[in-house]
């Protein structure tokens, strides 16, 4: 089995956002950036599948220099071999996945893994434009899967509930959190993937259909009134919900 | 130049959904600024009240039905909007950013090769355009958008679009029947949370973090939510420990919500939470420390031990409700 997982470099959760002074994009200086949050539960699962039925595993990273960053981490998690799709430029979601789907195709994939979310952009969009584009089957904000053979099991999450999927390979699958537990890089692990390659290749699609005109920060919401102490200001805040807010 | 604005209106269980509402409602308004027609379609089998969507304004609703089609398949569903929406010519594609949304929607865009703009709190139309607006970093920031391809599809948060009537209209139901379903992808069964509000579509959520020190201890939220009607929300660090559910967490790994009340027990106020629950309308924190993070979004803050605090706001609402 040829299993790819896409993975992105996105910026620490913790981390202070600052608009640049073009006010279109994000200011770089001071962030740290991390492997995105999700993308660890697709890794999990891509090496879950390999350790039960063999194959290899890819990952693909679109960006700049530094997502190499990212890739060498991942590659320490056990996978075999790393991509860079590498621009400076800033692409929407679109042109992202045409240039992972063609870089899919070519890595003639059966299986591909990759968070159902990338917490920089969050639109939560990736895995189903890259199935689309591939016509494969789909499996988005998965929290269960299962392979027997060709055939897919797998619950994925929606509003109130969970819905389980059948479908077959070749598919992509979106990674939510509770999948399963990530693991942690080896020390062995981590030495291997020093030596190992993270081959660059130029990418092949950049019409954007989606511009940013301005990036800007929210309202700072104006610091509202601690009502009181205690159990005592319990009365004051049900009338203040009631008649003020109007909300209960 | 936009002609003709498509709604997708969402079923589950053969209803309408509430988000679908919203995006018939802002649909109908965008149209009349765009001097576009309207109309919307609808996927599933026996659905109710259809004619109704004639009061948020859209005079017209097709029913692609089929009994094969009651419940979801992303095969089946995608493969009849796409053709739909050619056959319609719409420019202007509108859905709910919801599970099922985020499905169709980029499968939408690929058919078309179009600009697609996901999870918008705002679309407004300047010189005959529309101007999205959607948050990023779960709300960190917000991206002002716009689109370059003859057609375009958006997705509307949940809930942050208002509902509500706008005309008198009984909608024009067509009904047709699909013959063949391409179910290679689909739904085989639905598990609902007994009783459980999502927090994504929930007008009030109760929220509890460390401060409430055990699993067991979320009984008092629960009973709170359930007397407000309300949904039950969790920080992350409380899912980490496997005290709540990962579909409760509010936050950035978790959901970005926008409820009219948040009340927020036990939390201190991480940036990921503050992220992913700031837009909510009026903000209550009940807190020990007063110097939480938390207070600095909260319309109205009590510092003191939910202990104490929670157990005597549930007696005095069920007081007033008497």
């Amino acid at each position: 089995m040829k299993i790819v997982v896409c993975v992105n470099h996105v910026p620490d959760t913790a981390t202070r956002i600052n608009i640049s002074s073009d006010q279109k994009t994000l200011d770089s200086n001071g962030v740290t950036y991390i492997l995105n949050p999700y993308d660890e539960y697709a890794i999990e699962e891509a090496l879950k599948t390999k350790e039960s039925i063999g194959g290899e595993i890819v990952a693909i990273s679109l960006g700049k220099e530094a997502n190499k960053e990212t890739l060498r981490k991942v590659l320490a998690l056990g996978v075999d071999n790393a991509v860079l799709l590498k621009t400076d430029e800033i692409l929407d979601s679109l042109s992202v996945a045409k240039s992972l789907a063609n870089e899919i195709k070519a890595q003639e994939a059966d299986l591909v893994f990759m968070g159902k979310q990338s917490v920089d952009f969050d639109n939560s969009i990736m895995g189903q434009l890259v199935a689309a584009l591939l016509k494969f089957n789909i499996v988005s904000t998965a929290i269960s899967f299962n392979l027997d053979g060709n055939k897919i099991t797998a619950e994925r999450e929606i509003e109130g509930g969970k819905e389980t999927i059948e479908t077959t390979i070749p598919a992509v699958i979106t990674a939510q959190k509770g999948l399963n537990e990530p693991r942690y890089a080896s020390l062995k692990g981590i030495m291997a993937a020093k030596k190992k390659n993270i081959e660059e290749k130029e990418i092949t699609s950049t019409n954007n259909f989606v511009n940013v005109l301005e990036m800007k920060k929210p309202i700072a919401k104006p610091a509202g009134k601690i009502v009181g102490v205690d159990s005592s200001a319990v009365p004051e805040l049900v009338r203040l919900l009631k008649e003020e807010a109007k909300v209960i | 130049m936009a002609n003709k604005v498509l709604i997708y209106v969402e079923q589950r269980d053969g209803n309408i959904k509430k988000s679908s509402f919203e995006v018939l409602k802002k649909g109908s308004e965008l149209a009349l600024s765009l001097n576009a027609e309207v109309e919307a379609i609808v996927i599933g089998n026996e659905i109710n009240n259809l004619e109704n969507v004639g009061v948020y304004g859209v005079n017209k609703i097709t029913n692609l039905k089929n009994s094969e089609l009651a419940s979801y398949s992303v095969s089946a569903y995608s493969e009849l909007l796409n053709n739909f929406v050619e056959e319609a010519d719409a420019d202007i594609i509108l859905l709910a950013n919801t599970s099922m949304g985020k499905d169709l929607a980029p499968a939408l865009s690929v058919k078309l090769n179009c600009g697609l703009v996901i999870d918008c709190t705002e679309l407004d139309v300047i010189n005959n355009n529309i101007i999205a607006t959607k948050p990023i970093y779960a709300g960190k920031a917000l991206t002002i958008l716009e689109t370059n391809s003859p057609k375009s599809i958006y997705t509307l948060r949940p809930n942050v679009f208002t509902v509500g009537q706008i005309s008198n209209s009984i909608a024009e139901v067509i009904t047709k029947n699909i013959d063949s379903v391409n179910l290679s992808n689909k739904a085989t069964l639905v598990t609902k949370t007994e009783g459980k509000l999502d927090v994504t579509e929930a007008d009030i959520i109760v929220s509890g973090g460390r401060g409430l020190k055990a699993a067991e201890n979320f009984g008092m939220i629960e009973e709170l939510a359930s007397l407000l009607g309300a949904a039950t929300g969790a920080s992350r660090a409380v899912v980490d420990a496997g005290w709540r559910p990962h579909s409760e967490q509010v936050g950035q790994t978790g959901k970005t919500v926008s409820p009219n009340l948040y009340i927020a027990v036990g939390i201190s106020g991480a940036i990921q939470h503050l992220a992913g629950m700031q837009s909510s309308k009026f903000i209550v924190a009940i807190n020990k420390d007063k110097d939480a993070p938390i207070f600095s979004v909260a319309d109205y803050g009590i510092a003191g031990d939910a202990f104490e605090v929670i157990p005597a706001l549930i007696k005095e609402i069920k007081k007033n409700n008497a």
